[in-house]
């Protein structure tokens, strides 16, 4: 089962700690935006692998943007 | 001689530096990056120039930009502002050796206090009380668990490079220390480039009261009384206040003392402030020093009645000082919030958007510091500050009154803001009474 991992806020991508392949646990870091100074994770909903990383460093996302999915 | 004043920054304190250049006769120019060309701050200046896109380092962390547009434009001095590139030493060497004024301290100053290991080292040799906690940058864990064990747990772990919370963790036991520590150094890499760490005793329900100081080229450093900045989240300010409410005589009298000593140890010139930390027993210990304008700077305006930003670019221009420390006195009771477009109901998270309505309230005693208007957009790139609030009384129970009634006729719509909670404290009996500490926001005090 996938499921779509979206941007809880409008920000731009400071750092992507996770690749396609890997495990995560629920609550850990898929994405990282910066938004306002602040350095704001975007975590995984529940255990499992990263399927499809969504965004580029750099790049704005918008609220509720996907931007990685999850199996 | 200072003829025209770039201002290297953006929002309300670009006008506010502007307002203080109009009254000086001085020329003004802004400058911009792509997100801001609609921005109030723009068309407030005589002049203003493109530096860049959006993001600040490729527009106002960019020095050499910043240096060009002065040149392009004659400016022959450049305020900092705050944040940004206001504690960048490096910079204020670049605009000496360009021979442009940097309005605020020294190169040497600014390097000295912004490395927090270096500026504990020489407030303590100044005879200024600082935290217990590690004199030097730690070695290694092991260093770090030695030096816990001797101040007594818990402490914090501070990035040496750091500011504004980052690189912060608190350890309560020996067991959570390498873990801590591993982390804290990770998350001061990456913010600053450097993972040096320092430790210090974590100390209880403290309160946060700095020493607004002064400095001339001639020598002379005044102090214009302290500020109550306690009521913070994440290590950072909400609400400040002058003078600060029952804070003894005896323990004011300590700080203002310590404060001038400090300053006059690194030949501080411009305005600066030393914060510090006050335990209820009236013990208190150098925190950092601010080696520029405070974003809270208005309160002691409000207080005493003198202009900070004149006096700054009067004393960048080689003037000496044009008070005397005795006619220096809190007239009035001055409180200030600052409202960022964050949301408070979801652990202030940042609220980028565009402001759809904007209604602010004005009236006797009321100042308003904004950066933003109605229709403007929030964007995603800057601190999420908005306006401040800023109302005096000629008692603090006549403020605390005008700014529970200012923030119900604030009106602000688009974005979500720290106005409810800011209304919460206000309206809260401690605050109300002046019994306040830097602890409340995240215990919950003020939660809806």
């Amino acid at each position: 089962m996938t499921e779509e991992i979206k941007a809880h806020i409008t920000g731009v991508v400071f750092q992507i700690p996770t690749k396609p392949g890997d495990r995560v646990a629920a609550g850990d870091a898929v994405i990282v935006l910066e938004s306002m100074k602040m350095e704001i994770p975007v975590e995984a909903p529940r255990a499992g692998a990263v399927k499809e990383i969504r965004v580029k460093e750099g790049q704005t996302v918008q609220e509720g943007e996907t931007v990685a999915i999850l199996e | 001689m200072i003829r025209t004043v770039l201002v290297a920054n953006r929002g309300e304190i670009a006008r506010r530096v502007f307002r203080a250049c109009r009254l000086l006769g001085l020329g003004t120019v802004a400058v911009y990056s792509d997100a801001d060309r609609e921005s109030p701050h723009v068309r407030d200046a005589d002049r203003a120039v493109a530096i860049g896109p959006p993001p600040a380092r490729a527009s106002y962390l960019d020095a050499e930009r910043i240096l060009a547009a002065a040149r392009e434009t004659g400016a022959d001095a450049i305020h900092p502002g705050y944040g940004f590139l206001s504690e960048n030493w490096a910079f204020a060497d670049a605009c000496r050796r360009a021979g442009i004024v940097f309005i605020g301290p020294s190169p040497e100053a600014i390097r000295r206090m912004g490395d927090k290991t270096e500026a504990r080292r020489l407030m303590a040799a100044a005879g200024v009380p600082v935290v217990p906690g590690s004199p030097e940058t730690l070695a290694d864990v092991a260093t770090a668990e030695r030096v816990a064990r001797d101040i007594g747990y818990p402490v914090l772990l501070k990035a040496a490079a750091g500011g504004g919370g980052i690189g912060m963790a608190r350890v309560d036991e020996p067991a959570g220390t390498a873990a801590a520590f591993a982390a804290a150094r990770r998350r001061a890499e990456a913010a600053f480039g450097r993972g040096d760490l320092y430790v210090e005793k974590y100390l209880e329900r403290p309160r946060h009261i700095e020493i607004q100081v002064f400095g001339d080229t001639a020598g002379t450093v005044l102090h214009l009384h302290e500020r109550e900045c306690s009521i913070q989240r994440r290590h950072q300010k909400l609400v400040e206040e002058s003078p600060a409410p029952n804070l003894p005589p005896a323990v004011k009298e300590g700080l203002t003392r310590a404060a001038v000593a400090g300053a006059r140890a690194i030949e501080y010139v411009n305005a600066g402030t030393l914060e510090f930390l006050v335990d209820a027993a009236g013990g208190f210990y150098f925190l950092e020093m601010n080696t520029r304008l405070q974003v809270e700077h208005p309160v002691t305006e409000e207080a005493t009645g003198l202009d900070l930003v004149v006096e700054q670019l009067r004393v960048a221009a080689g003037e000496p000082l044009g008070w005397r420390q005795e006619a220096i006195v809190q007239r009035r009771a001055a409180i200030e919030c600052r409202v960022y477009a964050e949301d408070p109901a979801k652990n202030f998270l940042p609220s980028p958007g565009t402001l759809t309505r904007l209604e602010l309230p004005a009236g006797e005693a009321i100042r308003i510091e904004s950066g933003v208007e109605a229709g403007s957009a929030v964007p995603v790139h800057y601190d999420p500050l908005l306006f401040k609030l800023v109302v005096s009384g000629r008692t603090r129970g006549e403020a605390v009154a005008r700014l529970a009634d200012a923030l119900e006729r604030c009106v602000v719509e688009g974005v979500k803001t720290t106005i409810p909670l800011l209304r919460r404290v206000v309206a809260h009996a401690e605050f109300v009474a002046g019994r306040v500490h830097t602890q409340m926001v995240e215990q919950g005090a003020f939660n809806d």
